[in-house]
């Protein structure tokens, strides 16, 4: 368990920085970047859980579709090279009481749910055991995500689609 | 294998002085084997030409030869390019490729890390690479490569879908996303009763496999898929601005990671280390496996590029249309039937 808190304590510090970089860069593809130290720390907290499958899709989703989506997009329009002006939004107050409240409402609900309860030790969830859970108990929430992103999917579809002349 | 040899290493040790190195070798080794045998020799003979002659018998030494000249040429950077981004470019897509090799068994004892989740790992990891060829197009400060990244992010995105679900259907057929499991899997797998050489799902999976090279001949950008690179009309695409050391490092990049997609498609479709005959658990596979294996590696290597010395390149609305309209419907095709045939057969 020792081994496992020095790694929590290193990737929670990478991820800190990272995501402080996130905010203060000043420049939008350097910011995408740093997110994707950011995911990757969300990704080692999750093998060090033993979430492994949940781990990997954390790569996968993340880092190898909407990073890479993010960048595309980015390159597309505009993406300078060097320091860019206006790229920091002039109000700074509400993004900050929104964060804090979402950062005061995550603490209590962890810390209420898990109050000094320990996580057993060496639990690997296989993938096996998450699709079984996934399509017994939870398979109205799947079912309504999947719905969900299909009308998603073509939303996007008809907003970007041209109408015929 | 380790325990073969009556050692008794602790973790770190066995990590860093066994798995690490032979992890090395294993990229490095298919990689160099496949730049002299197919991009030096066999491209030569079917362009009614010698190849590299002068350096070592039949030139085998000419790729040491290009090294130690691509390590002594100066380090360049454009002068308008964002420095740390550009230097770090050549690294996120090594890593990617190294990754890789984790999650490959060559025996049933002869293997890095046995995950759960191993080929899902593989996709995962093999799509970070594309982060990498992103920073290396954007950091350049040069239209040619900036276009070139982009066309490679389009097209590995659009292809990497198929590359995806023509995998799932293995997996259903295996029920286990295991690299070990997989391998067993058509080991012991019987043909209709009949299991003299296992059950390769090559037989039941060739559309599988099928969309599978198609789509690792994009993800590796290979002809005719070389649209980032096209050198006609991007110079070369992303690597325009890179020399010595670093388009070096890009190079490994390329053909080892031609070397190992070659190596999970022999794991996945052919029974990476298992030949028939011999008991799947028989500790001789933890010797001769790594050879079978790499045997199978370098005859689906060949496809690779045997297409990249045949086929035109493509246009890229062609490539689009091919991702989403054919492969893509195909695989989900293929997944479909797998699925009602392992539940009613």
């Amino acid at each position: 368990m020792v081994a496992q808190n020095v790694f929590f304590a290193i990737l929670a510090i990478l991820m800190i920085v990272s995501a402080l970089k996130v905010v203060t860069t000043k420049n939008i593809v350097h910011a995408a970047l740093w997110l994707v130290l950011v995911l990757a720390g969300v990704a080692g907290q999750f093998l060090l859980l033993g979430a492994e499958f949940v781990g990997v899709t954390q790569i996968l989703v993340y880092i190898g579709a909407v990073i890479v989506l993010l960048l595309f997009g980015v390159m597309l329009t505009k993406a300078s090279i060097g320091h860019e002006e206006n790229i920091n939004m002039p109000n700074r107050v509400l993004p900050a009481v929104i964060g804090t409240l979402m950062f005061a409402v995550m603490s209590y609900s962890i810390i209420d749910s898990y109050r000094g309860e320990e996580l057993p030790k060496e639990t690997v969830t296989s993938a096996a055991m998450v699709s079984d859970s996934i399509f017994s108990d939870f398979i109205i929430p799947f079912e309504a995500v999947s719905v969900l992103l299909l009308a998603a999917l073509i939303g996007a579809v008809v907003i970007a689609r041209k109408e015929p002349a | 294998m380790i325990e073969l040899l009556a050692l008794n290493p602790s973790w770190w040790q066995e990590t860093f002085l066994i798995k690490v190195p032979i992890g090395l070798l294993a990229v490095l080794l298919p990689a160099g084997t496949i730049v002299y045998l197919y991009l030096f020799k066999a491209i030569s003979f079917m362009q009614s030409r010698l190849g590299p002659m002068e350096a070592g018998p039949y030139g085998s030494l000419q790729l040491l030869a290009e090294v130690g000249k691509w390590l002594q040429k100066e380090d360049i950077f454009p002068s308008k390019a964002d420095k740390f981004v550009f230097a770090a470019a050549p690294f996120v897509v090594l890593m990617s490729t190294f990754l890789l090799v984790v999650v490959l068994p060559a025996g049933p004892d002869a293997l890095f890390v046995d995950l759960d989740a191993g080929i899902y790992l593989a996709m995962a990891v093999s799509s970070v690479s594309v982060i990498g060829i992103l920073m290396a197009g954007w950091s350049s400060a040069n239209k040619y490569s900036l276009l070139g990244g982009i066309r490679a992010a389009g097209q590995l995105i659009a292809y990497e879908l198929p590359l995806i679900l023509a995998v799932v259907g293995v997996v259903i057929q295996a029920g286990t996303m295991n690299m070990q499991g997989i391998v067993l899997a058509q080991a012991e797998g019987e043909i209709f009763g009949w299991g003299g050489i296992g059950n390769p799902f090559i037989l039941t999976q060739f559309i599988g496999f099928f969309i599978f090279m198609i789509a690792v001949q994009a993800e590796l950008t290979q002809a005719p898929f070389d649209m980032p690179v096209a050198e006609s009309e991007l110079v070369t695409g992303y690597l325009t601005e890179y020399s010595g050391i670093r388009f070096l490092l890009f190079f490994i990049g390329e053909f080892a990671s031609a070397g190992v997609f070659s190596a999970i498609a022999a794991v996945l479709f052919f029974g990476g280390w298992y030949v028939p005959g011999i008991d799947a658990g028989s500790q001789v596979f933890n010797v001769i496996g790594p050879l079978v294996l790499a045997t199978k590696t370098m005859l689906i290597a060949f496809l690779i590029f045997w297409f990249r010395f045949t086929f035109p390149r493509f246009r890229e609305d062609q490539l689009q249309r091919l991702a989403w309209k054919f492969l893509i419907p195909l695989s989900l095709a293929n997944i479909a039937i797998t699925g009602v045939l392992k539940v009613a057969v």
